[in-house]
């Protein structure tokens, strides 16, 4: 038999050890709030504006917490990466955090986690914004950039079509197709997978602006910027979970 | 179809509106978060807070109204004046602005809008040129007339100013701006001084000149008055989105009357959520 891990302060629930490294996997809370709901983590790892995302969640009736700290990421109900700034820069911040392990862990326990701008893009293979590299490699494709014939950053009101898969998922409930939600963004995603993509947007070229695989959901614009419809659309987010 | 954006400037000093916005039913016109409020439900696509407190020590005010508005109004927020560091930038972004507009700092120094865009992405700054008409005659001598000049060949450009206006400098807008571009810069917040505050219209020659010249979003400035000044700017001028201050803050013109219009004239605009053209 397992000698039980405790983590103090912690109630851990559906843990499982990996036998080979001893990492915990769990899901768990606070025992002060065992009976309540965990919070949705939002992770903090040095980029961008996680303030809009956290006031929207919390408006929405949800409760957060900005965190970089890998216990509360996993013991959330919820996990949101959220990001503007170089790709770079982000993967090098995680790994340095070792959130990149954690996030892995987090999709595959079946938690809701959502991607939002960079943090979508950062769920690719590759991308090639200030040289090639390697993103978090839970979904297939790129980050490419915009062709040059473009005028970049695609910055603004933007309209995003559902795809036959999309009008299957619950967080575009409620919003009708051809509503507008606020991007700014030089790069975007390219999935292998026709599957995965929910949504698509016309910047002169098509584009994909929503992503989903089971639990794992991404979008490129910022739903937190996004007046009624965005709020919406995270609202669909936090009740994925209920 | 990308839409065209109206963008409502709020000019904030020690963390008040100056002037005061004149909406029916706001209670506290010096309120930014406040006037923030209403602009976010007349469905403004963008909002942009220029800080013109003249004192460092005061610019703390500028982060909490930036903290109070990104608590109430989900849209997004530019802010600029007076940012000076990667410091200023990481704190605003932070207290919840999206984007972040420089000026003085970027012609004082260019490479601050290189690190700038390395460590937040282009898309996060924003490069505010305050730009004026200059003549430049340069005389020229015909042989055996001794020393008269005899001719002028008037060349024109528009010289950027610095310091909220207040200063001139050596750099050439249109140059500048292609400069800021390759540097990193993700749009450009162009103001006409030569327009700003006369509601003659936008300044389409040196707009037009600029979208020509560059491939990053323009935001236009200065001069708007009625509403077929929008139209011309963002069709003529080939701006990207079109800024506004007293017109809107005096109910002279209001968002949701300017986007019908636009709409009505073939311009993609948004309403509310929905498509509303196409």
């Amino acid at each position: 038999m397992h000698k039980l891990p405790t983590i103090k302060g912690y109630e851990l629930v559906n843990f499982s050890i990996c036998e080979i490294c001893g990492y915990i996997d769990c899901t768990g809370r606070k025992f002060s709030e065992v009976g309540k709901m965990a919070p949705i983590a939002i992770i903090d790892y040095g980029m961008g504006n996680l303030r809009s995302v956290q006031k929207a969640i919390e408006k929405l009736g949800g409760t957060t917490i900005i965190t970089n700290s890998p216990l509360k990421i996993i013991t959330a109900s919820a996990v949101i990466l959220p990001g503007v700034g170089a790709f770079k820069d982000a993967m090098a911040q995680l790994k340095k955090l070792q959130l990149d392990t954690i996030i892995h862990r987090v999709i595959e326990s079946g938690k809701p986690f959502l991607g939002i701008c960079l943090g979508m893009q950062l769920l690719f293979n590759k991308s090639y914004e200030y040289g090639e590299c390697e993103g978090l490699n839970i979904l297939y494709g790129d980050v490419r950039k915009f062709p040059e014939t473009l005028k970049i950053p695609h910055i603004g009101w933007n309209t995003i079509q559902s795809t036959e898969y999309g009008t299957r998922i619950p967080l575009l409930e409620g919003i009708p197709d051809n509503s507008y939600f606020y991007f700014v963004h030089s790069y975007y995603v390219n999935p292998e997978d026709d599957s995965v993509i929910m949504a698509m947007t016309d910047y002169g070229i098509k584009f994909t602006s929503m992503v989903c695989k089971e639990n794992v959901y991404g979008c490129q614009f910022h739903p937190e910027k996004s007046q009624t419809m965005g709020l919406r659309l995270l609202e669909n987010f936090v009740n994925v979970h209920l | 179809m990308l839409a065209k954006r109206i963008i409502p400037c709020l000019d904030v000093d020690k963390g008040r509106v100056v002037k005061g916005v004149n909406f029916v039913n706001i209670r506290d016109a010096g309120d930014p978060v406040e006037a923030a409020c209403l602009y976010d439900e007349e469905g403004a696509d963008e909002l942009v807070f220029l800080d013109i407190t003249a004192s460092h020590e005061d610019r703390q005010i500028m982060l909490d109204v930036v903290k109070r508005t990104a608590e109430v109004a989900f849209m997004p927020l530019t802010v600029g004046g007076g940012i000076r560091t990667l410091e200023d930038i990481e704190q605003l972004l932070r207290a919840g602005a999206d984007r972040i507009s420089i000026n003085t700092a970027a012609a004082n120094r260019p490479a601050f809008v290189k690190e700038a865009a390395q460590r937040f992405g282009s898309q996060c700054i924003v490069v505010a040129i305050d730009a004026k008409k200059h003549y430049i005659k340069s005389g020229f001598k015909t042989e055996g007339v001794g020393d008269l000049i005899i001719g002028y060949q008037a060349q024109e450009f528009w010289k950027v100013y610095i310091h909220g206006g207040r200063t001139p400098t050596d750099l050439d807008a249109l140059q500048w701006a292609k400069k800021v571009e390759e540097l990193g810069a993700g749009e450009i917040l162009l103001t006409s001084m030569d327009r700003d505050g006369t509601k003659d219209g936008y300044d389409l020659e040196l707009t037009k000149s600029m979208s020509d010249l560059i491939n990053i979003p323009i935001i236009a400035s200065g001069g708007a008055g009625k509403l077929e000044h929008f139209f011309e700017v963002l069709t003529l001028g080939g701006a990207d989105a079109a800024l506004a201050a007293s017109l809107f803050h005096y109910r002279q013109l209001s968002i949701p009357q300017l986007k019908q219009y636009l709409h009505a004239k073939g311009i993609t605009v948004r309403i509310w959520g929905c498509r509303f053209s196409e």
